[in-house]
């Protein structure tokens, strides 16, 4: 069986890469089970998809803890150890990262023994609105590194996922995808299908017995005000929203709008950006009605989060 | 026939379809939401002949599926979680009502804390309502339960609501290859639905719901619906030897997978039961006779199939993905009452897994072989077991001490 994982931020377009993945399989013949993995529903925050093919009935379920090909479309997630990226990366996993960044330094930056491959962010196809296909050309990518998966299959799979979305970003993506696709050929077929280590012998799971605490300890309750201060959600951003104060009238609809509450006025009524804590969800951006917020992609100028 | 992939909100959206649903009562609650827009957009696009509306509450939603079942009109609804025990007002009465329709619930835990990922303590707040409950372990199962729980609900023996359980996550956004059947032959399983002598009209005003006092009455309209929920064991087993005809696919109340030489049996509900039979496999492969027995049906439940499926085990470990906090697993004491009478009974080892979504891995499954067959060699039974790991609570642990260091800057020490 083939255990694929999947690592991006919420807006990506992970869950749909996944996808697109699951049905080439599909259409090549073989069982699958594809699924996402979310808990905050917003832009930017962590997210994780799965896929598994098998020539046999699929009973396995849930998370995959032990993967033969690990993909990442923003290397920003290896660095945050809650994204779980490397969970149960072993010297046979494969590791696939959108990166500007050189493998072999990602190699010894996170300690890794097996083979680590890149797409860069710069070269990849880029869409309509600018913005790098790193979820199409992640695809392509893996569908050539099983070696299971022809063009075709891949076409199709990209047509029967990307219709409803219109003809321009069905074409963008699939000329991401096969771009991708033959970049990568000299790895075809290198991830392979892992042999399960028999039942007989196996790590126990370490069980324990629960104790007891009282409710001041284990009653589910934050005890500190503000505590979101210190956690910088501004590494979730993609994409950041710039606001050109020549253009703005001072409306504070951004402000009143931000649901995040990141945006404040200054002692003249313009507003400022806290980018420490600003998602990047654009909100602001679709409010504007003088259209002075723009979104460049991140990573933003030096000194700030991106 | 097609056979596509499919997630299993999608399935039931395909289910209610086929079913060619009149009314689908709606409000939206993560992780449900998919089914109603999925058919939603049928609708919009002229795929599906039904009517929508959008509640203001799962309360009301509730009300408005049984009012319209008992209208005669065939009524699909969804819900999760929080919302069904914002109904649960209501899942009680139109239950009395015997109203049949057909509710889609996607287990997701219970707050509080407050999660998004499944448990079964949801549906099971539902078990002594009167609805009858089906529950899924693929997102084939959820297509094909929605299907049958139209049989079974309408039956005139039976005439209950029904509620078809899948898991959040697990099932919900997960897709699987899912044979889509054919309308014709659908139709053919599946009738319009006719209320007979129960329907309830507009221009020919009956009364409905009323009070009864001194408790006699009571006791015998409570009973009789019991009785109809008992009568569905024996319709669901009709039901599905027809189902599997036209479409071959057989669903027994309960599942038995590799039971029969088995000495081990794991028993338990859910899509994680197909993690199980992943382990059997992968045990009977090193010589260990091990099986799964799964409860499909749980209201009515069907107690003489799994005593007959037990018959001669020497141990069972009990799975419940759910927690009676204060008593402990509910499918454990389910099971128990069911075998208390019977001779040379098995040893059943209680665990509790999968709260909150929690991964049950593959070594705990063997583990959990491995602690019923010491409790069978030994006769000692252990004290129920929780699937909870040194790491986790060292996890755990360093998450309390960031609260503590939190506790003394943003309170002062207390």
């Amino acid at each position: 069986m083939y255990r694929i994982r999947f690592h991006a931020r919420g807006g990506q377009g992970i869950k749909t890469a996944s996808r697109i993945l699951g049905t080439a399989f599909f259409l090549e013949g073989y069982e699958v089970q594809d699924s996402p993995r979310y808990g905050a529903e917003r832009r930017g925050a962590p997210i994780f998809a799965y896929v598994r093919a098998s020539k046999k009935i699929i009973n396995e379920r849930g998370i995959i803890n032990k993967p033969d090909l690990v993909i990442v479309t923003d290397d920003s997630l290896l660095l945050l150890p809650i994204a779980g990226v490397l969970l149960g990366v072993t010297e046979r996993t494969v590791l696939l990262i959108a990166t500007d960044e050189a493998t072999e330094l990602w190699k010894k930056r996170l300690n890794l023994q097996g083979l680590v491959l890149s797409i860069s962010t710069q070269a990849a196809v880029k869409g309509h609105a600018g913005l790098p296909l790193l979820g199409a050309a992640c695809v392509g990518a893996a569908a050539q590194l099983v070696g299971a998966i022809s063009k075709s299959a891949l076409e199709e799979a990209i047509h029967d996922q990307l219709q409803p979305l219109g003809k321009v970003i069905v074409e963008e993506s699939l000329a991401a995808a096969m771009t991708a696709y033959d970049q990568i050929e000299a790895y075809a077929g290198c991830t392979t299908e892992r042999e399960d280590p028999s039942a007989d012998s196996y790590e126990s799971p370490n069980w324990i017995d629960l104790p007891f605490e009282d409710a001041g300890t284990s009653a589910p309750y934050i005890h500190a005000a503000a505590t979101t201060l210190n956690v910088k959600t501004g590494v979730w951003r993609s994409l950041r929203p710039v606001i050109d104060l020549q253009q703005c009238n001072r409306c504070a609809l951004c402000n009143s709008y931000c649901p995040d509450g990141v945006i404040s006025l200054d002692a003249k009524g313009y507003p400022q950006i806290d980018y420490q804590h600003c998602k990047g969800c654009l909100i602001c951006l679709a409010q504007c009605p003088l259209h002075a917020i723009d979104a460049i992609p991140e990573p933003g100028q030096e000194g700030e989060i991106s | 026939m097609i056979r596509k992939l499919l997630t299993g909100n999608g399935a039931a959206a395909w289910g209610a379809r086929l079913a060619r649903v009149d009314y689908i009562p709606a409000f939206p609650i993560t992780p449900q939401t998919e089914i109603i827009e999925t058919i939603a957009h049928w609708i919009g696009e002229g795929r599906m002949d039904s009517r929508m509306t959008t509640l203001e509450s799962e309360h009301s939603m509730i009300t408005s599926a049984g009012a319209a079942a008992t209208t005669g009109v065939r009524t699909f609804t969804a819900t999760s979680s929080q919302g069904l025990l914002y109904g649960m007002e209501m899942i009680y009465t139109v239950a009395g009502w015997r109203a049949p329709f057909v509710l889609v619930n996607v287990s997701r835990a219970l707050s509080a804390p407050i999660t998004l990922e499944p448990d079964h303590n949801d549906v099971l707040a539902a078990r002594d309502s009167g609805f009858l409950q089906i529950h899924c372990a693929t997102c084939q199962e959820v297509l094909d339960s929605v299907l049958l729980a139209y049989r079974l609900g309408e039956d005139e023996k039976v005439r209950l609501p029904v509620i078809v359980n899948l898991d959040g996550f697990y099932l919900s956004f997960t897709r699987e290859p899912v044979e889509i059947p054919d309308d014709a032959k659908v139709d053919q399983f599946l009738p319009p639905y006719d209320p007979g002598e129960t329907r309830f009209r507009a221009g020919d005003p009956i009364s409905q719901g009323v009070a009864v006092l001194g408790g006699s009455q009571y006791s015998y309209f409570r009973y009789e619906t019991h009785l109809a929920s008992l009568n569905a064991l024996e319709i669901f087993e009709e039901a599905s030897k027809e189902f599997e005809e036209l479409f071959g696919r057989s669903y027994q109340p309960v599942e038995s997978y590799r039971t029969e030489d088995a000495e081990v049996i794991f028993f338990m509900m859910g899509s994680f039961a197909t993690k199980a039979k992943d382990a059997v496999d992968r045990l009977r492969s090193v010589g260990r006779k091990v099986g799964l027995l799964r409860p499909r049906l749980l209201r009515p439940f069907p107690a003489k199939a799994i005593v007959r499926a037990l018959a001669g085990k020497k141990g069972i470990a009990v799975i419940d993905q759910n927690l009676s906090l204060g008593k402990g697993g509910i499918l454990h004491t389910e099971l128990c009452s069911a075998l208390y009478s019977m001779a040379d009974k098995p040893v059943m080892v209680s665990f509790i897994g999968g709260l909150g979504g929690r991964d049950i891995t593959r070594e705990e499954f063997y583990e959990m072989v491995a602690v019923t067959m010491k409790a069978i060699e030994t006769g000692e039974v252990p004290t129920p077991r929780l699937l909870y790991g040194k790491e986790e609570l060292i996890q755990m642990k360093g998450l309390q001490s960031i609260a503590k260091v939190e506790q003394r800057k943003g309170r002062g020490k207390r």
